[in-house]
């Protein structure tokens, strides 16, 4: 292995550390020490699993077993559909109870694979796990991450083997690992980082074997020092920079972070390929190398369980089709009064109404506290906050009174479709208003609008 | 186990602690320092101003709520009070009790509920009440006594500006010290002359960031600049721009009226060109013009170019090309 890494890369970069970052954003309470401290623990697999054929941004997959059927562990029991779709395996060994609609923790009631788990955990796995992985060629290791239906893990669920497929006419020169985790409450990302840094430098190495770029850089939040000391250690005989980032949100935002790494500002409505970089959140590596090096699917993944409402906040390794309430069990059940549930971060993440949801591949969280409803709105007073905050620089207020007004053309001019929803303009916002809330309407009209027009 | 039930709602689900009642006393502490000041040179009668104006805003404002059928908890939002307030302190020391009562009136109503209510106005409330009484009231608005602690026994008496502009001053070299503009010990508003209390109270909001600085130091660029050429080219007529800034309403005007949340643009470009023509305006009025003073007016006059400067000043985009 140690040989494999001199000849990838001959030259061991490590530039003294400039702490960089982005204009604009927010530093709201982070709160990660709830969790931080606790190591990763594997959540025994429940009794059933839910297993949506929905949990990655694009089609949903093809069910490929029916009620009745009985499934291994790391089976494919969902076929991705078209490119942008993603395999689904099944996360335990049994029968299948049924193929049904369940509730989705995105909102609708989607096609949903439940299964019995028998305790065997029986493991069949379609994939091979390459010897030598660093040997293997770009396509060789997109068929793998394809195979194993893995996504992105950072929370947008973008299906993987699409971000390695870098269009003829954009070469790739840099590969960006996100450890920056800058959601407040959520350590996940954290403690993968302190107890596997190996996979993910070799992840590392893979992706950028993947997308025939020269140079990786991984980035990561200064609250998170002990991690970035950890992997530097690591490192000695890679050719990957560390780059330390003050910590600030949203730096995990891929424009943000390439923006903060390399000062190339990506197109409006581009992707990070038209500016030669592709980013891969640091657990996303760690399920590159495992897919490649054991063959193993993407039917498990580490969620950070916290908030003042769990009991004990945990790092959890669990099966995908969790469902939440196990999870949250595991970690002391929720304390009296709280009634908000969130899966993902506190800026981000989406509210949840029942403890039955299951953990899909884009759960990075569940967090629950008491919550005592909305703070009283007032109207927009024109301070400007959501404008010195935003980090793609859009004047939200504006955006909202247009959206409001229903002048939807003007609010395409005014960058709404640029919006990344990261919550900044909200949280800064005096007057309260859900900004994100009308801004997302906005785009869903925008959006919809354009396809009725594309129909005709 | 309990039953649990979840409040949905979008994100993010969490929010900064700064809230637009918390703005507004924000505003009203950090004019301490003004009011305390116009208490020391004007007594008793810095006392009854202010409460009245104050009194009367809340009223005008409890008044219009109740005909609009608004929640009245939006009293206490303390924005009425900073309009009454405000006004209070750009008011003469000598104006009748009947007078700043009108203008509290007028800059309530005719100011900001007439546009519906907080947010939605386009001119300075209280600066619109103030404009009312000016041309309503030219004499009462532009008779001065001098502060109690100057001990002179004259019935009338002229601000700093005034000397300048109607007594030649400058020539005459009866210009009054800035170590009194400094400190207030001159004639002119309630709450305007203490520029050192003004101060005070705005580095306070420029602190805690409740106002933008790009706003008083486009005004004091753009003026400093007019006031200083022509002060460079013959400084036996104009006053220096030290001068200018001290005195009249301008501090209050750029720190505290100018900067108002809801009449001044969203945009940083837009919040400098709103400034510096501000200061220009100001400049222009105080060299050239017929009134002495022009802090209220240009301030007016810019906020009715507001809502162009926001639409025409959207910021660059991350990742836009403009100009390709």
């Amino acid at each position: 292995m140690t040989k494999l890494y001199f000849l990838n890369s001959s030259i061991f970069i490590y530039k003294k550390m400039i702490i960089k970052t982005f204009p604009h954003g927010i530093h709201p309470p982070e709160k990660k020490v709830l969790s931080a401290s606790s190591p990763i623990e594997t959540l025994p697999p429940p009794e059933k699993v839910i297993i949506p054929l929905l949990q990655h941004f694009g089609n949903p997959a093809q069910p490929l077993v029916k009620k009745g059927d009985e499934v291994s562990l790391g089976q494919v029991i969902g076929q991705a559909e078209g490119l942008f779709s993603a395999h689904v395996h099944s996360s335990v060994s049994g029968k299948v109870l049924a193929v049904d609609n369940y509730h989705h923790p995105l909102g609708r009631s989607l096609l949903a694979v439940t299964i019995a788990n028998d305790g065997q955990d029986r493991y069949i796995s379609s994939l091979a796990g390459a010897n030598d992985p660093f040997s293997l060629s770009p396509e060789e290791i997109r068929h793998l991450v394809q195979e194993a239906g893995i996504v992105g893990l950072g929370g947008a669920a973008f299906p993987t083997a699409v971000k390695l497929s870098p269009p003829k006419d954009k070469p790739i020169d840099t590969v960006i690992i996100n450890g920056c985790e800058c959601e407040p409450l959520l350590t996940a990302d954290y403690r993968l980082m302190l107890e596997y840094p190996e996979c993910i430098l070799k992840g590392a190495e893979l992706i950028r074997i993947a997308t025939s770029a020269q140079k990786i850089i991984i980035g990561i939040e200064d609250n998170k020092k002990d991690a970035f000391n950890l992997l530097r250690q690591k490192l000695k005989i890679n050719s990957i920079e560390l780059a330390l980032l003050k910590t600030k949100y949203p730096q995990g935002a891929e424009k943000n972070l390439i923006y903060a790494l390399l000062g190339r500002e990506v197109p409006r409505g581009g992707l990070p390929f038209d500016v030669g970089v592709v980013v891969q959140n640091v657990a996303t590596t760690k399920a590159i190398w495992e897919a490649v090096s054991q063959g193993k699917p993407l039917y498990e993944r580490v969620i950070t369980v916290s908030g003042e409402g769990i009991r004990e906040p945990k790092n959890l390794l669990v099966r995908i089709g969790t469902p939440f309430k196990t999870a949250i069990d595991y970690c002391g059940g929720l304390k009296e009064g709280v009634n908000l549930l969130v899966m993902g971060g506190p800026m981000m993440g989406v509210a949840q109404w029942t403890l039955e949801m299951p953990i899909i591949k884009g759960t990075s969280g569940l967090l629950a506290w008491p919550f005592s409803g909305p703070p009283r709105e007032f109207p927009c007073i024109g301070c400007g906050r959501c404008l010195d905050h935003c980090p793609m620089n859009l004047a939200p207020t504006r955006l909202v009174k247009l959206v409001q007004f229903n002048h939807l053309g003007e609010a395409e001019d005014w960058g709404i479709l640029d919006c990344v929803e990261c919550g900044c303009c909200q949280y800064s916002c005096p007057a309260k208003i859900p900004l994100v809330h009308w801004i997302k309407q906005g785009k869903d009209k925008i959006i919809s609008l354009k396809r009725q027009k594309k129909a005709k | 186990m309990t039953d649990y039930k979840f409040i949905i709602q979008s994100s993010p689900h969490w929010k900064d602690k700064d809230s637009v009642p918390k703005i507004m006393y924000a505003v009203i502490f950090s004019l301490m320092p003004a009011v305390l000041a116009s208490l020391y040179f004007w007594r008793w009668r810095a006392i009854s101003l202010i409460l009245t104006c104050i009194i009367a805003s809340l009223v005008t404002e409890a008044l219009f709520l109740w005909l609009r059928k608004k929640p009245f908890t939006s009293l206490l939002d303390g924005s009425a009070i900073i309009t009454g307030l405000l006004l209070a302190l750009t008011l003469p020391p000598s104006l009748s009790l009947e007078l700043v009562v009108i203008g509290a009136v007028m800059a309530i109503a005719l100011g900001k509920q007439v546009f519906g209510g907080l947010g939605n106005n386009i001119f300075n409330p209280a600066l619109v009440g103030r404009a009312f009484l000016q041309t309503a009231f030219p004499v009462a608005m532009t008779t001065w006594i001098p502060p109690v602690s100057l001990q002179v026994d004259t019935a009338t008496f002229a601000t700093p500006l005034a000397q300048v502009k109607f007594y030649q001053a400058v020539s005459q070299g009866t210009v009054p010290a800035l170590k009194d503009l400094f400190w207030g010990n001159i004639g002119g508003c309630l709450g305007e002359t203490s520029a050192v209390a003004l101060l005070i109270g705005a580095i306070y909001l420029l602190l805690r960031k409740t106002i933008d600085w790009r706003i008083p130091t486009g005004i004091i660029i753009s003026l400093t600049t007019l006031t200083g050429i022509f002060w460079l080219a013959k400084p036996d007529q104009y006053a220096s721009p030290l001068f200018h800034l001290l005195s009249g309403g301008l501090l209050i005007g750029a720190f505290f009226m100018a900067t108002d949340m809801v009449t001044s643009p969203i945009t940083p470009l837009g919040s400098w060109i709103y400034a510096l023509a501000i200061g220009f305006i100001i400049g222009l009025i105080r060299l050239f013009g017929g009134f002495p003073e022009g802090v209220m007016y240009s301030i007016l006059f810019m906020n009715a170019f507001v809502p162009l400067l926001n639409r025409f000043t959207r910021p660059r985009i991350l990742g836009e090309r403009r100009w390709a």
